[in-house]
């Protein structure tokens, strides 16, 4: 049994260099005068923050003549909120949806009224959520409508498991109650029959990309715009397209200072200059790029090719607030549930 | 070994403490910390939590998928170790080193892996898709298939359906029948097999009253392995799997849609809910996991005496 003493040795060693690695990472503070912050955020923005880090250390070392270290922490929007509310040490947290902060913020870690202290509700970028189809769009998709008829294979991520796709859930529904003026009993109705064509429910959105780009599974994956334009330029071969519904949803993924860890550990003027600098010109500039909403006028003009102007409602506008869209639509026996107990 | 006096580890007390302090804090607390927490529910919240259609279904997914694995490993792998034990031929070497990399590969790209392979446009999925609704076999087993129509409907798609999740619980799982009846094969004397040849046993009697019997508790020992990491499995599945509600969604994604679920009533996520339904999970395993035992003690009266 040489080949299982050698698995047990290598694994043994394994475990004692990643619990040496663990407790050394886990030296914070400033012995050589760097600054660390952690930043936990949703999945698909790893490309963005590595950028706006990069620009935001030069800047704080122009303005205040002291290193700044940012780390990322990435993952589903919602895990990231129950790791920070069990006790990762994040600084600044900058989710998917104002519901995780909330949800962070009823245990004190954030103040009640983080909504309020940055502009734009907090929210320093905002985006949507989009149609990404085969080419030459074989099923003719155009709008929501399209989704539910019969034979449409859907990709989209289970709403209960992924924040993002709380945001192509509600952007269905008020497509019906609050563009064409429908019902509830009528939202109801069209969304249950997108959701009956989802041929794969995946965790997460990359999940999901994955799924319908590299399984080539489904007609018409449901996506963040973002996500969609990246994937379009990721797979060029695949001639992917997009495709704007005639009305969608603002989706404002917020950020917010995790206050009870960036006093504890000092960090709270780097942690607060961080999110302030998210509205400056060159981070907005940044957001363009990376195919985010800026929130800056000017910035929103320099983007608009990548990124048109069409109808969009906000959360408010569809449920009232996160509060009642997670009690009415994802809780146990909501909305979402009652879609598949119906199906037999 | 029982008659031994001296033992190489000091001290039964001693020893027994340590096992008992290191099963406690790595196994036993754990685990009895799940309970606690679905404990704090009320019965009818606790019921109502565990017995919803779509966890229902879900543990039933599981069981069955994990059980078929097992059972279809412990075949591949008897005859996978035998060959492995038996003769000799080039790049056995290589071969026996890659039994252990399921063990070690992130479980996630065997997943990604197979979900490609088996896909419409995958090597293999693309020769498979008569297992399709549409195909011929798959419409055979469907809703207006004549076996679906008559007896029951069986999803059989190379890609999505329980059929998908098997195969990749048989790659997770098949080191560890091979590993567990490996060592019992390799000391087995050859002579055992020489005498009862040389008694006019058929080779169907010699396996069946030689080989079987002495083979039989570690056999069942790398089944019952086998259906245990089935039943944890995650990673591989979800990429597999489809993941619709009441039909090819497990219990762990079930389990971290209600660690997501955030109750704004109460102000907390609802780690009771999730936590009552891996009790019920545990539990059933645990009841498998003993009768399996049983079996494995039960099958030692057979095996034949040293003597």
């Amino acid at each position: 049994m040489t080949s299982l003493r050698f698995i047990i040795n290598t694994s043994l060693m394994l475990a004692l260099a990643s619990i040496v690695g663990c407790f050394g990472g886990s030296k914070r503070g400033s012995d050589d005068g760097v600054i660390e912050i952690v930043n936990a955020s949703y999945d698909p923005t790893r490309e963005l923050y590595q950028e706006i880090n990069a620009a935001f250390i030069d800047d704080y070392q122009q303005k205040h003549g002291k290193t700044v270290k940012v780390t990322q922490s990435h993952g589903g929007s919602g895990s990231q909120a129950r790791s920070v509310i069990d006790g990762l040490e994040a600084d600044v947290v900058t989710l998917a949806l104002a519901g995780d902060i909330n949800a962070i913020a009823k245990k004190q870690l954030i103040a009640a009224d983080w909504e309020k202290r940055l502009p734009d509700n907090s929210a320093p970028y905002t985006s949507t959520i989009v149609f990404v189809v085969r080419d030459g769009n074989p099923k003719a998709i155009k709008d929501w409508d399209d989704l539910a008829k019969p034979g449409v294979k859907v990709i989209t991520p289970n709403p209960k498991i992924s924040g993002g796709a709380r945001w192509n859930f509600l952007a269905a529904w008020g497509y019906v109650t609050l563009h064409k003026k429908g019902s509830d009993a009528e939202a109801q109705d069209l969304v249950g029959r997108i959701y009956r064509n989802v041929v794969k429910l995946d965790t997460g959105a990359r999940g999901s990309a994955q799924t319908f780009i590299k399984n080539k599974l489904g007609d018409v994956f449901i996506s963040w715009e973002n996500e969609a334009i990246l994937a379009q330029r990721e797979v060029p071969d695949q001639k992917l397209a997009i495709i704007y519904p005639s009305a969608s949803i603002l989706a404002e993924p917020a950020v917010a200072v995790v206050a009870q860890n960036v006093d504890e550990r000092g960090t709270r003027a780097v942690a607060e200059a961080y999110l302030q600098f998210l509205y400056t010109d060159a981070a907005q500039d940044i957001i363009g790029k990376n195919t985010y909403r800026p929130r800056n006028a000017t910035y929103q003009k320099k983007y608009a090719a990548t990124l048109p102007t069409i109808p969009l409602f906000t959360i408010r506008e569809v449920a009232g607030g996160w509060a009642e869209a997670q009690q009415r639509f994802f809780s146990d026996g909501g909305v979402f549930d009652r879609i598949f107990s119906l199906k037999k | 070994m029982a008659g031994q006096k001296r033992r190489a580890l000091p001290g039964f007390g001693l020893s027994l403490g340590y096992s008992l302090f290191y099963l406690s804090v790595l196994v036993l607390i754990p685990l009895a910390g799940c309970f606690i927490k679905a404990s704090n529910l009320s019965w009818e919240q606790f019921w109502h939590a565990v017995s919803d259609p779509v966890a229902v279904a879900a543990y039933q997914l599981s069981f069955s998928t994990s059980i078929i694995a097992a059972l279809l490993n412990s075949f591949t792998g008897l005859i996978v170790a035998w060959v492995l034990v038996r003769y000799d031929f080039p790049g056995k070497k290589l071969l026996d080193a890659l039994i252990d990399l399921p063990l070690a590969l992130p479980t996630a790209v065997a997943g990604i892996t197979f979900a490609n392979l088996y896909g419409s446009e995958g090597w293999f999925g693309q020769h498979l898709m008569f297992l399709d609704p549409d195909g011929f076999v798959g419409h055979w087993f469907s809703e207006d298939g004549w076996f679906g129509s008559t007896l029951f409907t069986l999803d059989t798609r190379a890609r999505g359906g329980p059929l998908a999740i098997v195969v990749v619980l048989m790659f997770v799982g098949i080191p560890f029948v091979i590993r567990s009846v490996q060592p019992v094969l390799a000391e087995f004397e050859i002579a055992q097999e020489e005498a009862a040849v040389s008694l006019g046993a058929s080779r169907w009697q010699t396996f069946r009253y030689v080989i079987l019997p002495a083979l039989l508790p570690a056999w069942l020992t790398g089944l019952a392995l086998a259906y245990a990491r089935g039943l944890g499995e995650y990673g591989s599945v979800i990429f597999v799997a489809d993941g619709i509600p009441g039909k090819t969604l497990i219990p762990p994604v079930l389990i971290i849609a209600k660690l997501e679920e955030f109750d704004h009533a109460r102000g907390a996520f609802k780690y009771e809910e999730a936590a009552a339904i891996a009790s019920v999970v545990l539990t059933m395993s645990f009841i498998t996991l003993v009768l399996i035992n049983l079996l494995e003690r039960w099958s030692k009266k057979f095996e034949p005496s040293e003597a």
